[in-house]
């Protein structure tokens, strides 16, 4: 039924592009490496969706009951490192996974597309498609593990693909130091989770997911796990907590959210794709992944999941409301939707009713892929359009910009959560699922929803409406994104940049639409989603205050902003300054990792270890200087020394005899 | 079957067709096609090798050949490989070969630099196959003297003391070895009649726990010093960093195998009690060398002291893998150090081009080379990202290959060790990227810089054949882990046979 032929081609055609654009694109073909990268992710695309349209049409899955089983395409031993522990290289599908490579080509497939007209003139143009195979090469192998070391190592490569398209303007310092921060805080980050890895696959003998999670949530089986304790949790706690901590990193929750926002210094495309639709949710992905696992044998990991996310969610909401880059409140959006959902991972349970939550958090996922990608390339287009990415120089941009005002729109009610647009569904499901389970994160989620609204149109306000137009392309020198890009046609932007804002602008409408509950579940039955209007009347209606607050503030030029921050002066400017984070990861990096391990230890090695071993050859050398003063080539030393050795030797025997 | 002496008799044939040469061009010509010979003769080292064993030779050791050298002391030169020192001579193959290329533009002296760089890979060949005691010790030794000669002619910076410093300290190390070599065989000629220095006829025998714990100190630190063991690593430091690019390669590629492949097949295979006796004390000091010498490396200015150091602590997970005893972690560390000395190569190389032609290695004061000579600045991030771990490059693979099988052993301490041995690889990616960033990327750090010639041709040839054995043994690791594998249980169960019969 399923050929692993072409669905291996998924993941491999990237692959193949990243090589022949990486080693044969700026020689053979400078101008077309970008034109090969698309239409390769659009083949991709194209094989993914038939795979999508294949597995959810199959129906009942025989011997498991579940609706949507999971099929092993194929699996390959890699490398093995003892009889049973192997890292395999394989193909897995199931809902989620199946959803992801959907998620992930589409969303590729657009920032290719837009990429075209985006990137047009750079320099290292194929480079960046390069990179851009790479990475999409590198999520689909990610979401298409088996094995937890096969998404690890994936996982690392998602990082570097990151990594190096934060920093694909080279020259800047900003983005080198921007892309050095979030690898390293990412890889701090998978430091758990290799530690994760590696408790989880020593207690349950296995790094193949099947096994893994039969093995930990049978009870039979699983009950080392449990037992083995280390400062009062289990060895299974403390294995899911850790791996939750790396996919914390990768998704940006607190504390390891410094990254994102840093991570905008790369070029906006690669904004929408790694960090707003794709690679931050790794960390939902694994966690959904491993779900059973979590809900079935370790409620307690669970509830960090949740709060974690639910805190997240509401902190980078307030920091959302101040900044004025607008890739940075988008980032600190992403945060927060990112936030909404863990914690609807967090509150879900494994079936029937309870397991809305899974639902949820995949639901949000993909609706969020769509409308967030849309935002950054809205915002991609409108820093094209501008030369800045700061709020002050923008505004008015409605009559320029019809068509990415229109789309841009659209995407700020998604995410809002005004029906019939897509977020309103998913955030919905969110809240319900919060709702019953634990009112608290009900109510940070549905302070977040109003937080959400009014963060959200103030950027829209700010950017669409607010002041009259500024003189066009009056930015200032330090654009982020520059190139010489003239504007001579008259045409607001190159269609091939409003080709994707329409496509994903029609989804975002339509995408709430989706019946999940048949499609993805966290056991494999189908679960009946109801729609409750009664009960979606609180989030909505605060919704609407979000943004009537924000029209009153932003919608035309008025003091009242600044009164409102003068109002709230310290907290204001705490969350202006992101409340500090930055600041407390730069004392433990300088202060404590360079001054009071690295220097000492510098001055340690210099001054201790290798001062003692030059002193053991100085010694050598001063006791050869005693011993050669011997050697002298007198022959009347020597007979003294003859003498001198006869009577002392005479004496020995003397007294030994006596 | 395949005449192992080939190896021995070709390098000298080289040494002896480039003092005959009349040029520099015919130097480096023959330089250059006795290295190629030397490849391709380990690749069908390795050809004939598999078919052997698919034919079903399970023989620990093929290809034996052996000849009295002198009688009367029970020496033999007595050669014969397995999987694991295959692995090693290809690797000494490929990194003479890039260092010779690298190395292409030498002016000075040139005929006696290429003998002595042939001489220095003899003896690493020597070593790998010989089945020997003393033969083993003999070319060890021959590995070390030319390496002096090199640093002290064609080096750079403090060369007179980093070269007799890296020569005494190396001494040493072979003068802790002869002791262990002679205290084995006087105590089974005294204790068995046996007059032999053959090292599987050695294993076999047990030796009682005192014996093998008086003699493995001997052998591990002496051969430990070759592998920068803590704390005495520091001939690495200054001696990497005064060598000739190719002295450099040569020195962190292969010279620091030498002392783990030493640890492994000599100490632990012949005394595998004393080796879990000793256990706790080598991944203690393997630990420390990993997590010191990352922080070390994090607080160099100078790319070569910066890359000697991060050098010590990726030995350390070779010596960590030795140390924890378990099949999979001494899998790993023969993996570790394939990766290492083809990583570290790349490395010395990319370093070696840059200074060649900045004339500065100060990491302050470089900046935008991957601008100004693309190939040498992407030749350098690619050594950079295996050396910290990217999945698709042999450093990953080495790495994980450790650490979970030194998760195997259980017990606090263990646990603790492995945890910090994984935190070092946070701490390489500073090290790494702080270099990187400054170094590579940024804005060009000197106007001077723009009138940079990227590489030549045979700086292009040696990069990317180390850049393509890496991504290779990154992408697909079960051809070495499948040549190795075998011989790697073999240790275990001599060890475990030791254990169970005490």
């Amino acid at each position: 039924m399923f050929n692993p032929v072409y669905i291996a081609l998924i993941p491999l055609l990237p692959f193949f592009s990243f090589w022949l654009i990486g080693l044969a694109g700026r020689s053979l073909f400078p101008k077309y490496g970008s034109y090969a990268g698309t239409l390769v992710i659009l083949v991709s695309f194209i094989l993914s969706a038939f795979v999508a349209w294949q597995y959810f049409t199959i129906g009942s899955g025989g011997m498991t009951g579940a609706m949507h089983p999971q099929i092993i395409v194929f699996n390959y031993t890699w490398l093995q490192f003892s009889p049973s522990l192997s890292i395999n290289m394989g193909i897995m599908l199931d809902s989620i996974s199946v959803m992801m490579i959907v998620i992930v080509t589409f969303i590729s497939l657009m920032v290719h597309i837009f990429s075209l007209g985006y990137m047009k003139g750079e320099r290292n143009i194929s480079n960046y498609y390069c990179f851009l195979s790479l990475f999409t090469f590198s999520m689909l192998g990610l979401v298409l593990s088996t094995n937890i070391f096969q998404i690890y190592i994936f996982w690392e490569l998602v990082g570097i693909s990151s990594f190096l398209l934060i920093g694909f303007y080279y020259e800047k310092p900003a983005a080198v130091a921007a892309s050095k921060k979030a690898f390293i805080i990412t890889r701090f980050a998978d430091l758990g989770f290799l530690i994760g890895i590696l408790i989880l696959s020593y207690y349950t003998k296995t790094l193949d997911f099947q096994t893994l999670i039969r093995n930990a949530s049978t009870p039979a089986l699983s009950g080392d796990l449990i037992k083995s304790s280390f400062l009062g949790f289990s060895a299974l706690s403390w294995g899911l907590v850790l791996v939750f901590a790396g996919g914390a990193g990768k998704s940006a929750m607190f504390p390891f959210h410094i990254w994102l926002p840093d991570a905008m210094e790369g070029p906006t495309p690669v904004s929408a794709l790694i960090h707003a639709a794709t690679m931050v949710v790794a960390g939902v992905y694994i966690v959904a992944r491993l779900f059973p696992v979590y809900s079935m044998a370790c409620p307690g990991a669970l509830n960090v999941v949740a709060c974690t996310g639910a805190f997240t969610s509401l902190f980078a909401a307030i920091i959302a409301c101040t900044q004025t880059d607008i890739k940075r409140v988008l980032a600190y959006s992403t945060i927060s939707q990112i936030g909404y959902m863990m914690f609807a991972l967090g509150v879900s349970g494994y079936s029937g009713e309870p397991s809305l939550g899974f639902t949820a958090s995949m639901f949000h996922l993909f609706t969020h892929a769509n409308f967030k990608a849309l935002l950054f390339l809205g915002a991609g287009a409108i820093i094209h359009y501008v030369h800045s990415n700061e709020m002050g120089n923008m505004g008015g941009l409605r009559k320029a910009l019809p068509v990415t005002h229109i789309t841009f729109l659209i995407a700020c009610l998604a995410i809002a959560g005004i029906p019939p647009f897509s977020g309103f569904f998913s955030k919905e499901e969110i809240l319900m699922a919060a709702w019953n389970a634990n009112k608290l994160i009900y109510y940070v989620g549905l302070i977040t929803a109003a937080i959400t609204a009014f963060y959200i149109f103030r950027l829209y306000f700010n950017i669409f409406w607010h002041t009259t137009p500024p003189a066009h392309g009056n930015g200032n020198e330090a654009t982020r994104d520059s190139h010489a890009r003239k504007n001579k046609s008259g045409r607001e932007l190159p269609v091939t940049m409003l080709i994707p804002l329409i496509i994903l602008g029609i989804l975002s409408v339509v995408a709430g639409f989706a019946p999940f509950g048949k499609l993805i579940t966290a056991n494999g039955t189908p679960l009946p989603m109801t729609f409750q209007p009664l009960f979606s009347i609180a989030p909505v209606l605060l919704a609407a205050a979000g943004i009537y607050t924000a029209y009153v503030l932003y919608g035309k030029e008025n003091n009242l902003p600044q009164r409102a921050a003068a109002a709230l002066n310290g907290f204001y400017r705490a969350a202006y300054k992101k409340f500090y984070i930055d600041e407390v990861y730069l004392f433990i990096t300088k202060k404590v990792i360079f001054h009071s391990i690295g220097k000492p230890v510098a001055w340690f090695d210099r001054n201790i270890i290798d001062r003692n071993i030059d002193r053991t050859g100085e010694s050598v050398s001063g006791l050869s200087f005693v011993i050669r003063k011997l050697q002298s080539g007198k022959v009347q030393d020597y007979a003294i020394y003859i003498v001198g050795g006869a009577v002392g030797i005479l004496f020995l025997f003397l007294y030994i005899t006596s | 079957m395949f005449n192992l002496t080939l190896f021995i008799v070709i390098p000298i044939l080289t040494a002896i067709a480039v003092m005959v040469c009349r040029n520099g061009t015919q130097i480096r010509l023959a330089a250059f096609t006795g290295s190629v010979v030397q490849l391709l003769l380990s690749f069908l080292l390795l050809y004939y090798y598999t078919s052997e064993r698919a034919t079903g030779n399970m023989a620990q050791f093929l290809f034996t050949q052996r000849a009295i050298w002198y009688e009367a002391l029970h020496i033999e030169y007595h050669v014969g490989v397995d999987g694991i020192s295959i692995a090693m001579m290809m690797l000494t193959a490929i990194v003479v070969m890039a260092g010779i290329l690298m190395s292409w533009k030498i002016q000075t002296l040139t005929k006696e630099f290429f003998f002595l760089v042939i001489l220095l890979s003899l003896g690493a060949y020597g070593f790998f196959i010989s089945l020997d005691l003393f033969t083993m010790f003999f070319f060890l030794e021959l590995a070390v003297i030319p390496k002096y000669l090199l640093i002290i002619l064609w080096g750079s910076g403090r060369k007179e003391y980093s070269a007799m410093k890296l020569a005494l300290m190396l001494m040493a190390g072979s003068a802790l070895i002869l002791v262990g070599i002679l205290a084995v065989y006087f105590h089974i000629g005294q204790e068995r009649w046996v007059h032999t220095r053959d090292l599987a006829q050695i294993a076999v025998m047990q030796f009682p726990p005192d014996v093998q714990k008086f003699i493995f100190p001997f052998l591990f630190v002496g051969f430990g010093i070759f592998t920068a063991l803590f704390p005495f690593y520091t001939w690495a430091p200054d001696g990497h960093s005064s060598a000739p690019t190719a002295a450099s390669m040569f020195l962190a590629g292969i010279s620091m195998k030498l002392g783990g492949y030493g640890c492994l097949r000599v100490a632990v295979y012949l005394l595998p009690q004393a080796a879990s006796y000793y256990s706790w004390i080598i991944v203690l000091l393997a630990v420390i060398a990993i997590i010191y010498g990352s922080f070390a490396t994090l607080m160099q200015k100078d790319l070569k002291y910066m890359n000697a150091y991060s050098s010590v602590s990726h030995c350390g997970f070779v010596l960590l893998g030795i140390g924890m005893l378990t099949r999979t972690a001494i899998m790993g560390a023969v993996m570790q150090m394939v990766s290492h000395g083809l990583m570290t190569a790349l490395f010395f190389g990319a370093i070696g081009m840059i200074y060649e032609r900045t004339h500065t290695r100060q990491i302050e004061e470089l900046g935008g080379l991957l601008k100004v000579i693309p190939f040498i600045g992407v030749v350098y991030v690619i050594a950079g990202l295996c050396s910290l771990g990217l999945p698709g490059m042999s450093g990953f693979v080495s790495e994980m290959t450790i650490f979970t099988g030194s998760w195997q052993c259980t017990g606090m301490f263990n646990r603790v060790a492995t945890i910090l041995a994984c935190a070092s690889i946070v701490v390489t990616a500073v090290y790494i990227l702080r270099a990187a960033g400054r170094a590579v990327m940024g804005p060009i750090g000197n106007e001077k810089y723009l009138q940079l010639p990227d590489a030549s041709w045979s700086e292009k040839l040696a990069s990317v054949m180390l850049i393509g054995t890496i991504v290779c043994i990154g992408m697909a690791p079960f051809w070495l882990t499948k040549l190795i594998d075998a011989d790697t249980q073999t240790i275990m169960e001599n060890i475990l046979r030791n254990l169970r019969l005490s």
